[in-house]
This record gives C-alpha cells, sequence and structure tokens, in this order.
C-alpha cells in the first residue's frame, strides 16, 4: 500500500505521528470486552420473534404455550411495553418519534416489514427460548406489501401509515410543518433552491437528464447488535451494550421505559463496527422489561440474518437528474429530485443526499426536490456519508457523460467548475474552506491518472464527492497523577482509534508523551453528556472538548506553579515540553505533578462543548477496472483516492478510515444489496448471499492524504471517516463506461445487470 | 440449535446400526460444514448425528494403478488438493476442491458431504459426473453402487437411504489424451455460491473429439450431466464453431430460475461461456499441457 500525506505546513511533536493505539493489544490478543462477552450470575438470555410477512395486520399474539415451556422465564408483546407518546426525539444524527421507536422494539397493531419484532421470550438459556419462539401463536391478515417508492407515491397505493402527513423538514434531519404539497406514502419533503432553473437551463448548450437507482446496502459491521439490561428492585437499570452513543441509547431507554434518565446506567462495550447502524435501539428495551419482569439480568444478541433483516441498512434510492451547461463546460443549472426509501417508518437520509451532492461545484440555479418515502422495508438507519453516496453516483455519472460529450477531461471540468470558499450553496449556506481544486489537481498529478491502461478491457474512472460531517456536544475530563501520568475519560464510543486521536490531542495541548496519557471510554454516570460517535465528529469534537480540557490544565498549572515558588503567575510560560518557566527558573512536567499532591492537592479538569465549527470535506476516487464481456464480471484493479483531511491526527488511522470506506463505496458499486420477492421477503438474509466484497475482491487503495485546516479546529482537524465512501460508486460506473462504453444507472452493477447492458449495446 | 445426539462409532456396521434405530432424523457427521448450519438454523430436523469420521473406511484415499482412484467419502479437501495424484491425473476434482468454501470449510469439507447434501449448485458433484465417478454405498441390506449423475434427486433429495452411508468415491483412470476442467461462475471472487458451474471432460483424437461429458450446476434441480452436448460433437473436428454452435443447445437443455444468485437469461449464457471455456481447457489438459 502506497499512502502519501500532503502536509498542513505548521509541525507538532505528537500530532501526525503513528504510535500504537491503546486498545490494540487487548483487541488483539482477544482480551477486549466486548457486550458477548458478559456474563452473570443468574443470567437469561432472550430471543426475539419476528414477523414472516413484509406488511400484516397482527390480529392476536398467544404466547401461553411459549411461557409454559419449562426454563422460559417471561414472554413480552407490545402490551408490556409503556405506552409511548406520539412525540420527537433527538437521536443525534436523526430525529424520530417516540411512537414509532416503541412500535420497532415491538410491533403494536402491524407488522410493516419482514423481520419486524412481535415478541420476545427469557429463558434460562438461548436454546429454551429459541425453542420458545416456536410456541408463540401469531393470527396475521396479511395486506399486500409495497416494494418500492413509486408503488408507495402512487395515489391508488393504500397509505401505510394511516394518519401520516407529509411534513415539510425545515431545516436538514428535522421535521417540521406538514406540508402543502401532500404526496401518498411521503413521510417528509424538502425543496432546495437556488437562482432561477428555467433560466438557467435556457443559457445550456447541453442537456443531460437521466435517471438512477441504488439499492438497499447494510454497514456490514462484524458485530452484531448485542445488549444486557439488569433492573434492579429500586429501579435502577444497568445495561451493557454495543452502540455509538452511550448517551443516545441511555435517552431513548430513558424514554421508552419510562425511567428518570439519571436511574439508567449505560455501559458502553466495544464496539465492533456501526458505520451509522448502532444508533437506533432494538433490543435492549426488551432486555430491562424481561429484566424487570424477572429479576435477572437479561442478555440478547442477535444472529446475523436478524442483523441484515431487522436492523437499519441504507435507503434504496431513486434519483432523476438534469444538469445543463454551456460548451466551455460550465454548468449553469442542475435540477434533482430524490426519492429514498426510509422502510416502515419516517427517516430517510434524502437530505443529506439532496444537499450534499452538488457541494463540490458552484452552480448558480440549482434545485434539489427530497422525498422520505415509507415502504414495507426494515426502517433505515444511517449508514456512513448517510444519502450522499447514491446522490453523488448521479450526479458525477453526469459529470463524466459531460465531459465526454463536451470533450473535456473529467478533471478539467469538475476544476472548471469547483466550489470555492464563499460560493452560495442551495441549501442557502455560503460554503466554508474547501479544498475542491487542491484535490483536484492532485488528482491530475498521481501517477495512477497519467498511467497507461494495458488492455482495452480495462477502464478507468473518477469521481469526487462531499460530506458536511458533524458537530454536536462532547465531554471530557483528565486528571493529572502524582508521577506525571494522566488519565483521560470522554463519554466518545471508541469506533474508529479516538482514544488514540484523543490522547494525541491531549499531549499535545500539554507537551506530554503520548504514552503518559491513559485514555478511556467511560458508562454514563461518569462523565457529561457525550453525542454519539458518528458524523465523523469525534477526533473533532471531542478532541476540541480534550484541547479545552488541556488549556484549564495548564491554566491551573500555571497558577499552581506561582503559588509554589511566590511568584505572578502573568511571569510564567507554559512551554512545549510540558515544563513551566520563569525568567529565571524551569519546572519539568513530572517535577511538577509531582509536588502538587503537597501544594494543594492533584489537579483535574473536566468541560462540556457544543461543536459548531465543523466544515465539509471533499474526497476523490480514481478506479481502473477491468470488464469480462462475457459474463458482465469486474474486476477492481487498482484504486486511488484522495481525501481532504484538514489535519490528519494519527495517518494511519485515517488512511484505515479511507481504505474502509472505498471498500464499503466499492460493495454498493458491484456487490452488495438486498434482494426482496415480490412479497417483500429478505432473500439475502446471510453475508453469504448478501456478498460484501472480500479481501480478493479489492485490492488495497493507494491514498493520499491532503491537508487543507479546518480553522474551526486547534489542530486543522476536519473529520475523515464518511467521506470515502462517497465516490468510489460513481468512480467504478464510470470506469465501467470507459472500458465497455455502457453507463450503469442501476447499482449494484453485478455481473447479471451489467450482462443485461452489455447485451442492449451489442444489440444496437 | 436444537438438541441433538452425538454417536461416534468405529466401524460402518455400528455405524448403520445406530441409524436404523434412530430413524431418518439421525444424520451422517463429516466435516459438519452443511449439517451443523443445517441444525443450528433448524433448516432440518436433525436429533442425532452419527460421526464417521474414526470409521477407516471413509477416510484417505488411493491411486491404485490402473484400477483408478478411491476417495474415502469424509475425506477432507484439502489432503484431496494436496494429493499429487489427483492434482497429475485428475486435474478438474482439484478445480472443485480448491474453491468450496475458504480455507477453513476446505479442512474438514468432504466430497461425500457435497453429494449427500444434495445442492443443485454443489461445487464438486459436476466434476464428479464428468469423471464417471460412482458412489459406493453400504447399508443394513448391504453394498451398492449408484453412478453419481444418478446420485442426486432434487434440492437436497439424493438416492441414499436414511440408514445407508455412502463410503466412497471410485473414479476409473483417465484415458490417454484426455482432459477435465471445471470452473465456476461467482460474482465475487471467493466465498461465494455458484450462479452457475460446468465441468467438462474430453478425450482426443489428434484433434477429433473421441468423446467428451459435460455436466452443469446451479441450473435444474440437480446438477445435470448433458449427453445432448456429447452426442453433438462427438466424433467432429475440435473447432471454436464447433464449440459455439454446441453451445447454442444449451438454450432449450436447461431451464435455469430466477433467484437472488442470477436471472434464467444471465444464467444460460454463463452456461454457454463455462461450456467453452471449460472445453478449451480440458482439451489444453488432454495434451498434457497445465492451463491458468
Amino acid at each position: 500500500m502506497v499512502s502519501t500525506q500532503k502536509k498542513a505546513d505548521k509541525t507538532y511533536k505528537v500530532i501526525g505521528t503513528r504510535p500504537v493505539r491503546p486498545d490494540g493489544v487487548d483487541k488483539v490478543t482477544g482480551r477486549a470486552k466486548y457486550g458477548a462477552d458478559i456474563q452473570l450470575p443468574g443470567m437469561l438470555f432472550g430471543r426475539v420473534l419476528r414477523s414472516p410477512h413484509a406488511h400484516a395486520i397482527i390480529k392476536k399474539i398467544d404466547t401461553s404455550k411459549a411461557l409454559a415451556l419449562p426454563g422460559v422465564k417471561s414472554v413480552i408483546t407490545h402490551k408490556d411495553l409503556p405506552t409511548a407518546a406520539d412525540a420527537a426525539l433527538n437521536l443525534g444524527e436523526t430525529t424520530d418519534n417516540l411512537k414509532w421507536i416503541s412500535d420497532k422494539v415491538l410491533a403494536a397493531e402491524d407488522a410493516l416489514f419482514h423481520g419486524q419484532a412481535l415478541a420476545a421470550v427469557a429463558a434460562v438459556d438461548k436454546h429454551i427460548a429459541e425453542d420458545a419462539l416456536a410456541l408463540i401463536d401469531v393470527e396475521y391478515e396479511i395486506l399486500e406489501p409495497v416494494l418500492s417508492v413509486h408503488t408507495a407515491m402512487d395515489k391508488k397505493t393504500p397509505s401505510i401509515h394511516d394518519n401520516m402527513k407529509t411534513v415539510d423538514m425545515i431545516a436538514r434531519f428535522q421535521v417540521g410543518e406538514i406540508s402543502e404539497t401532500q404526496i401518498n406514502n411521503v413521510a417528509s419533503i424538502l425543496d432546495l433552491e437556488l437562482g432561477d432553473l428555467d433560466a438557467g437551463f435556457k443559457e445550456a448548450d447541453i442537456i443531460i437528464e437521466r435517471e438512477f437507482e441504488t439499492g438497499t446496502y447494510h454497514q456490514g459491521y462484524i458485530e452484531s447488535h448485542n445488549g444486557t439490561a439488569q433492573w434492579n428492585e429500586n429501579d435502577e437499570v444497568t445495561v451493557w451494550l454495543s452502540t455509538q452513543g452511550a448517551f443516545n441509547a441511555r435517552d431513548q431507554l430513558a424514554a421508552l421505559l419510562q425511567v428518570p434518565m439519571s436511574k439508567i446506567k449505560v455501559i458502553p462495550m466495544e464496539i465492533g463496527g456501526g458505520f451509522g447502524g448502532k444508533i437506533p435501539m432494538y433490543m435492549e428495551p426488551l432486555a430491562a422489561i424481561m429484566s424487570k419482569q424477572t429479576g435477572k439480568p437479561v442478555k440478547m444478541h442477535m444472529q446475523r440474518d436478524e442483523v441484515l433483516l431487522a436492523t437499519g441498512p441504507t435507503s434504496a434510492t431513486y434519483i432523476k437528474v438534469k444538469v445543463g451547461a454551456k460548451n466551455d463546460g460550465t454548468i449553469v443549472a442542475a435540477d434533482a429530485y430524490l426519492a429514498y426509501e426510509a422502510g416502515a417508518y419516517p427517516g430517510s437520509p434524502v437530505s443529506g443526499g439532496g444537499v450534499s451532492m452538488f457541494m463540490p461545484y458552484a452552480i448558480p440555479n440549482v434545485r434539489a426536490l427530497c422525498l422520505d418515502v415509507i415502504v414495507n422495508k426494515t426502517k433505515t438507519a444511517a449508514y456512513r456519508a448517510p444519502g450522499v453516496p447514491a446522490a453523488a453516483f448521479a450526479i458525477e455519472s453526469i459529470i463524466d457523460e459531460l465531459a465526454e460529450k463536451l470533450e473535456i477531461d473529467p478533471i478539467a471540468i469538475r476544476m472548471h467548475n469547483a466550489a470555492e470558499e464563499g460560493t452560495r450553496r442551495h441549501d442557502g449556506v455560503l460554503a466554508p474552506s474547501m479544498a475542491v481544486k487542491e484535490l483536484l489537481e492532485e488528482a491530475q498529478a498521481t501517477e495512477h491518472w497519467n498511467a497507461e491502461l494495458s488492455d482495452p478491457s480495462i477502464g478507468r474512472g473518477i469521481a469526487i464527492g462531499a460530506w458536511g460531517n458533524g458537530g454536536m456536544e462532547s465531554s471530557a475530563s483528565a486528571s493529572i497523577n502524582s508521577d506525571g501520568t494522566i488519565n483521560l475519560n470522554t463519554g466518545s464510543v471508541d469506533i474508529g482509534g479516538q482514544r488514540a486521536s484523543l490522547a494525541m490531542q491531549l499531549a499535545e495541548t500539554l507537551g506530554v508523551e503520548y504514552d503518559s496519557i491513559k485514555p478511556q471510554v467511560v458508562d454514563t454516570d461518569s462523565i457529561g453528556y457525550t453525542a454519539v460517535s458518528a458524523g465523523s465528529r469525534t477526533t473533532f469534537a471531542t478532541g476540541i472538548a480534550v484541547i479545552e480540557v488541556g488549556n484549564k490544565i495548564k491554566k491551573q498549572i500555571i497558577n499552581r506553579v506561582a503559588t509554589f515558588w511566590e511568584i505572578d503567575a502573568n511571569a510564567l510560560k507554559y512551554n512545549d515540553d510540558g515544563s513551566v518557566s520563569s525568567p529565571d527558573k524551569i519546572i519539568n512536567f513530572k517535577e511538577i505533578a509531582a509536588m502538587l499532591p503537597n501544594t494543594g492537592g492533584r489537579i483535574q479538569a473536566s468541560i462540556d462543548i457544543q461543536a459548531t465549527t465543523h466544515v465539509p470535506t471533499i474526497a476523490c476516487h480514481i478506479v481502473d477496472v477491468k470488464v469480462d464481456e462475457e459474463t458482465g464480471k469486474v474486476d477492481i484493479l487498482r484504486s486511488t483516492a484522495l481525501q481532504d483531511v484538514g489535519k490528519a491526527i494519527h495517518p494511519a488511522y485515517v488512511e484505515g478510515q479511507t481504505q474502509g470506506g472505498i471498500l464499503q463505496g466499492i460493495g454498493m458499486a458491484l456487490y452488495e444489496e438486498y434482494y426482496y420477492d415480490d412479497k417483500g421477503i429478505l432473500k439475502n438474509a446471510s453475508l453469504l448471499d448478501y456478498r460484501m466484497p472480500t479481501s480478493y475482491d479489492v485490492p488495497f487503495t493507494e491514498i493520499i492524504l491532503v491537508e487543507k485546516p479546518n480553522p474551526g479546529h486547534p489542530f486543522g482537524v476536519k473529520g475523515v471517516g464518511e467521506v470515502p465512501i462517497v465516490p468510489p460508486l460513481a468512480a467504478v460506473a464510470n470506469a465501467i463506461y470507459d472500458a465497455v462504453g455502457v453507463r450503469p444507472n442501476i447499482l449494484p452493477v453485478n455481473p447479471r445487470r451489467l450482462s443485461v447492458l452489455l447485451k442492449e449495446k451489442n444489440n444496437k | 440449535m436444537q438438541d441433538v445426539s452425538y454417536y461416534r462409532p468405529s466401524s460402518i456396521k455400528e455405524a448403520i446400526k445406530i441409524l436404523s434405530e434412530h430413524g431418518p432424523t439421525a444424520k451422517v457427521l463429516a466435516g459438519g460444514t452443511d449439517v451443523i448450519v443445517q441444525a443450528r438454523e433448524r433448516t432440518k430436523k436433525i436429533t442425532a448425528f452419527v460421526d464417521i469420521k474414526k470409521i477407516p473406511d471413509v477416510m484417505g484415499l488411493g491411486i491404485e494403478g490402473h484400477r483408478g482412484l478411491t476417495i474415502g467419502a469424509a475425506t477432507p479437501m484439502y489432503q484431496i488438493y494436496n494429493h499429487s495424484g489427483v492434482q497429475e491425473e485428475y486435474p478438474a476434482i482439484i478445480d472443485s476442491a480448491n474453491i468450496i468454501g475458504g480455507k477453513a470449510i476446505q479442512g474438514r469439507a468432504s466430497l461425500g458431504g457435497n453429494l449427500c447434501n444434495g445442492s443443485p449448485a454443489a461445487d464438486t458433484i459436476p466434476t464428479l459426473i464428468v469423471l464417471e465417478g460412482t458412489a459406493n454405498i453400504i447399508g443394513p441390506n448391504g453394498e451398492r453402487k449408484i453412478a453419481i449423475e444418478d446420485f442426486c434427486t432434487g434440492p437436497g433429495k439424493t438416492l441414499l437411504q436414511h440408514d445407508e452411508i455412502l463410503i466412497s468415491l471410485h473414479f476409473k483412470r483417465p484415458a490417454p489424451f484426455s482432459g477435465s476442467r471445471f470452473i465456476r461462475f461467482i460474482p465475487r471472487n471467493e466465498m461465494d455460491i455458484a450462479v452457475v458451474n460446468v465441468a467438462s471432460q474430453i478425450q482426443m483424437d489428434g484433434n477429433k473429439i473421441e468423446s467428451s461429458r459435460v455436466a452443469i450446476g446451479a441450473c435444474a434441480p440437480t446438477p445435470l450431466l448433458l449427453k445432448e452436448i456429447s452426442n453433438f460433437i462427438q466424433g467432429k473436428e475440435l473447432s471454436q464453431d464447433l464449440l459455439e454452435n454446441a453451445a447454442e443447445l444449451f438454450n432449450n437443455l436447461i431451464t435455469p430460475i430466477e433467484d437472488m444468485r442470477g436471472s434464467p437469461e444471465h444464467r444460460v449464457d454463463l452456461a454457454k461461456t463455462l461450456f467453452k471455456r471449460t472445453m478449451n481447457d480440458a482439451v489444453i489438459r488432454s495434451n498434457g499441457e497445465k492451463v491458468q
């Protein structure tokens, strides 16, 4: 693997180095504790009964036979959940309605997707629990499932949710007032417009309009969802689980269980991947209720088929885009219509797609009409740059076609239309500092882009994409030990090496060694509110909290040394190496730490921040593919990713994020998708037939990190985790066009789909 | 997982006795890469496993001169593809054994298990068919032999009775100037189930096709031996045109289904492509040369 870093000017001692991660040894030796490792005395095991139908009225659930099975201690249905209010709940990256969250945990009146939870069982072992599921009698009235956005919006199709009205999304990810436009089974609508579209298209010399579709893709985290709950007699609840946000989990549980937040302690275990999918609650409320009923801890752990069936993949999409350009390549107008499947309950990331797809470009006349559409499929969840990969596939395919038709180099046309600082966007925002041009210049200069293609069956594609990144709340605290070591606690679940990246930022701030800091993710009783580890926010936002903690500690140290030396604090300087000096004296960090206990006690500091200075980032993907025209199979031969990271705190972990994002993007382009039959039954709920790419399918990506610092972070961090997944879908599609002259408009373009396109081409 | 009893007999006789006593929900256990999953996922009712791996008759493999190759039914794939005699004389078996599951699966999975599982998409059965394999079976009433092409009767169904055990597979010595090849098409490059798989065996007389056998998987309820193809090309001079024309026969020979792994149209196209590719490779091997 080749990796290059285009460095920002400023030099640091710790930032930018590649130390071993604090959790590394435990993870590679198998000692790290995940949710599945929880074993408590008297613990029961829970399982969930799931709907075999995609759309059905639940007429009756009879649990008596299951309850009578020896070893079964509790069987619950929706009736056992506290009554849920019809009210909005903020989940960090998304909002949701409590009644819907409750119905998703255990269905109330109807089953709205194949795999929806209907009842839960707790028993002395998991095999008995499984036996008990077969003894629960459910009577259904089966209804016709609604399986596409087109069917859903058809006036003749019945509404999946009886009283649902189309609402306006007043801002990204928020739900607003009832909309003037009412569309069948559309939960919400967002209409963003800038300039004058008609006038824009009139100026155009060429107009291209195309339709695109993408499939339902699962995040594919290795660790399946799990949670263990202990409900004590004093109504205090402890939950051990795999989550991206312990406080988010706690607050959802408090609302669902109707228990005060302070009475719930959520202990986040190590997490084996999430990518946005480990934000919603699935089994933890059930485990808690069954623990309350039995007085024993209850552990639940999904099987892989349950993860695919009933957790939250990303939306399948339908996108229509029309772009008008002048002969010199200037894009004068762009009009996008995006209809995303939310699944059975509202909340697709369609607005993310509609906002981000045009972010890399300065287009004077733009519209994005975004529809959040209900269908009888599992409720979608956030997935790495939610909503954007599909939308970028659409716009980047059209820009590739424009470049070809206008005979302009694909990098040049993007450069010509690149957004700059101050470009007005269609969501009203003035674009902050972005590195579109810098990234494209780097792409132009890569050896890969300039290498000869060795064979006519090989093609090369390029695409770019943007993601806005997140800010949100973070809390951190640190205390200095008398030997000079430091304990650093945060509430940010470590989903991508953040213990390392946070400890590094504190080490840099305090001028101490990285190894002297022990970072830890602590439970909800032990730290202030911290939002989910999502939105590429943790190293950025919790990083700001950690730096602030460091600054507070520095101030306290200065004051302490001033007292110790009996000298005015203003005469002291905190040096880069952690020492403090006056004009004639110096004391190093270890000596300071040693004198603390006897000069007023040890020092600690904590802080809660709400970060708002996050900025979008840009990524670029260049890919070579080889197409077997006889079978329709595409092989990835070479892959290069470029990414503006602001500042790479730990470059190796940034590169890891990039590798993973590219891999998942290629999975969306070529391999992965949910396969439903015409009754809405998911037929490939296994990793065998869901087909994520393996190491045999995707080579290592060459990575070029470009650093254009974010002025809103002391070290320039922008957020790195999500954006690399955005460009590969279009890059692969564009490479296929380059190889065989057909433009895939439906992804994944698996051999079966590509063979149809190739036949059409050959029959022309 | 269901509650299961586990038995580990050390003789065929003892194993048959256990199977007879237990009835049809007792299953023979070799590598377990299919039956353990079926028990865990409750796709089959299984109350007992009869582990045959301690029975010497079903383990190991050997080539006895002109009498050919015998492979114990429970012999794991890795032993088969590491066997120099098989590599030399039966390369299509290596083609198949090499791609079953992944490395970990190949440490346990067996030819006998793959055959008895009766999957229409099984990656060894077309090969076993074109090599004219015979299944040696022992049951309460003694021994019998079944040609592999007759062994499977439907998805997951075979001629094997519940109290019978597949002991070994036998292959005659390949004729001079013959070659065989198996190719599977999967969308990924590993860890996948065949969309279509094809095995071809050919015996050449100069540039003339003396005889051939072609079998296909994942295109019918069982793997199929396609005698029509062999009849069409037999006695003719080998040419790409001949193979193209023979490939057109697939339009009427197979009626594959639509499922999550492929469409009927794509499967027919793949069948034609894999037929031509396996034939060309089999011809290369018939000259004693290696293929890619």
